[in-house]
């Protein structure tokens, strides 16, 4: 009995020294935007001395910080709209349709899951440019949500296969037309599908970073992490008001996640894994 | 029910069928839901991997068509670039950690916590927490850490009596020091993936082998971590996938410097192709990331394979 005690303090001193790795930096940021620099200088980690909220507030009231998380938001929002129609409606056609070369089709959408998205980020800022899309949300949305398919298409057709076999026929006999059915009944029974990839996919966007650094250059349009480092690159060296930025802009990430952390664990662990 | 009937008397012929599939909207279907994920998905991933390839023939700025073909030329100055070497060997470097030193803390901390308590479970959220924050953020944050005048390790050092170094501005430990945030930040996705894998281990197993007069260690060693082999081989691969494509953190840490001593393959194909302007160049860098990929997706499809036979 004693060492199984012993083993279990172990156990948790490892458990908690971890942990305050991982969270000592995140709390250092927060700590250092109520900081001074003066103060930042001499206690870069602790508690502050006074809670001054004024790096905070005076972020708080710059309209390009709501600008950037507005931008990001729509992005992502349009992204998931996009990623959920177009791949359910595709999986669904691979589910339920069966025609000529639909395995060889769907092979070729699947095809998406081994390549790396930096390495078409050339033609892609190229192809975005031709199309007339640089500096529009579009130049954004359209190619993350092509690079979103594979995964998305995958684990709508692992879902629609597993839906009972006797309604789709049933709505068939009573003269449901295919699209129709799609419509009414398959997405509507698959809200646990969707919510994951649709969580999947926001995460993703919300976080991109490569994609618009190469084809937004209107300040106007920035994202949030593009606004990030603008603004970093404007207060170089005074870190208290970086870090007062930083973790204003990870806050909503943080707060999301706490909220929805069943289907963020089980988007970007398990939907992985099955990719 | 006339509808039904209906269909029961048009069964058979091959011009009857067809003219079903059409009446029943099996091809209008078709011809709706599947065309808009084709269009975008060959639009914006397959033509610019193919661009990418036809790109790295020219040397292009990106203005007008490419039109001056040099042939091999940009692989050669790729692989004779003293950066690019640096780049490879950092980018392996990056792969070696993932897998020798995250992957191995991300399966300890996994068997310190899959089960199914509410203390392990508020440590798994904290764990997994980095994962789902910006890499951008991630790497600021660390460069105050790291930050020689006012960051956490310069204000440790000068406790210790020691002079304060400049982390990210040292050769030495800039790229050691990114190495460190890339572990922090992706650990707990691995343990995640460990942990869904180790409550899926059967009881009974475990139950068996404790009876047996196993400890702790051994079942963990010969009966958990043999049963999740799957598991670990499934993030190896996005160990070695994600270490392939590292650019975020890197930016806003060290912008690849000191002297391009931290560069990665992205970080090098952003700099020195799309910055400057050298489209053909940058592409030729693509390539090889593409490559690279290509390699280790068909790797892990053959050792998966193999597995799922045995």
């Amino acid at each position: 009995m004693n060492s199984v005690t012993t083993r279990n303090t172990l156990r948790v001193i490892v458990l908690i020294l971890v942990a305050s790795l991982v969270v000592g930096p995140l709390l250092a940021a927060f700590f250092g935007g109520f900081k001074t620099n003066a103060e930042l200088r001499t206690n870069p980690l602790w508690l502050p001395a006074s809670w001054a909220p004024d790096n905070y507030l005076s972020i708080v009231f710059d309209s390009s910080f709501w600008r950037y998380l507005g931008n990001s938001f729509f992005i992502a929002s349009m992204t998931v709209f996009l990623t959920l129609v177009v791949g359910a409606a595709a999986a669904y056609v691979f589910s339920h349709v069966r025609f000529f070369g639909s395995k060889m089709i769907l092979s070729y959408l699947l095809l998406g899951l081994m390549f790396p998205f930096a390495a078409a980020i050339l033609p892609l800022f190229i192809k975005v440019r031709d199309l007339g899309l640089l500096d529009t949300y579009w130049a954004v949305i359209l190619p993350q949500t092509a690079f979103g398919l594979s995964l998305a298409v995958l684990l709508f057709k692992a879902f629609f296969d597993r839906l009972p076999k006797e309604l789709f026929e049933a709505a068939r006999i009573e003269g449901c037309s295919y699209v129709r059915f799609f419509w009414s009944f398959t997405l509507p029974l698959s809200t646990p599908i969707l919510a994951t990839v649709g969580v999947f996919v926001f995460v993703q966007s919300w976080n991109n970073f490569l994609l618009p650094l190469v084809v937004l250059n209107d300040r106007a349009l920035y994202t949030w992490p593009l606004g990030m480092m603008q603004f970093q690159g404007e207060y170089l060296t005074e870190w208290n008001m970086i870090l007062a930025f930083v973790t204003l802009t990870i806050a909503p990430a943080v707060i999301f996640f706490l909220a929805a952390q069943k289907y963020i664990v089980a988007g970007l662990t398990g939907g992985s894994v099955k990719g | 029910m006339t509808t039904m009937t209906q269909a029961v008397v048009s069964r058979g012929g091959a011009a009857e069928r067809f003219k079903r599939t059409i009446a029943s909207g099996r091809l209008t279907a078709v011809l709706i839901l599947l065309p808009p994920a084709l269009t975008l998905f060959s639009l914006f991933v397959i033509l610019p991997l193919i661009d990418a390839s036809y790109y790295s023939g020219f040397s292009w700025n990106g203005y007008g068509s490419p039109s001056n073909f040099v042939g091999t030329e940009n692989y050669q100055r790729l692989f004779d670039h003293s950066v690019f070497h640096t780049a490879l060997r950092n980018t392996s470097m990056l792969i070696v950690v993932s897998l020798v030193l995250q992957m191995p803390l991300a399966l300890g901390l996994a068997l310190l916590v899959y089960r199914k308590t509410p203390t392990n479970t508020l440590f798994r959220l904290v764990f997994f927490l980095p994962f789902i924050l910006a890499e951008v953020a991630a790497g600021l944050i660390w460069s105050f850490v790291f930050d020689g005048d006012y960051g956490v390790t310069a204000s440790l050092l000068q406790r210790l009596g020691q002079d304060p170094v400049y982390v990210l501005a040292d050769h030495q430990w800039a790229f050691p020091a990114i190495m460190t945030v890339i572990v922090w930040k992706y650990f707990g996705f691995h343990m995640m993936i460990y942990i869904a894998a180790l409550q899926s281990v059967p009881k009974d197993l475990i139950e068996a082998a404790k009876l047996e007069g196993a400890k702790p260690g051994q079942v963990a060693l010969f009966v958990q971590i043999p049963m999740i082999k799957h598991a670990l081989v499934v993030s190896g691969f996005f160990a070695i996938i994600g270490s392939l494509q590292i650019f975020d953190v890197i930016i806003p840490m060290t912008n690849g410097g000191p002297s391009h001593s931290t560069h990665t393959i992205v970080t090098y194909l952003y700099t020195f192709g799309l910055s400057r302007l050298n489209i053909g160049f940058g592409s030729a860098a693509a390539v090889v990331l593409f490559v690279l990929a290509i390699g280790v997706a068909l790797f892990y499809q053959r050792a998966t394979a193999k597995e799922s036979r045995a």
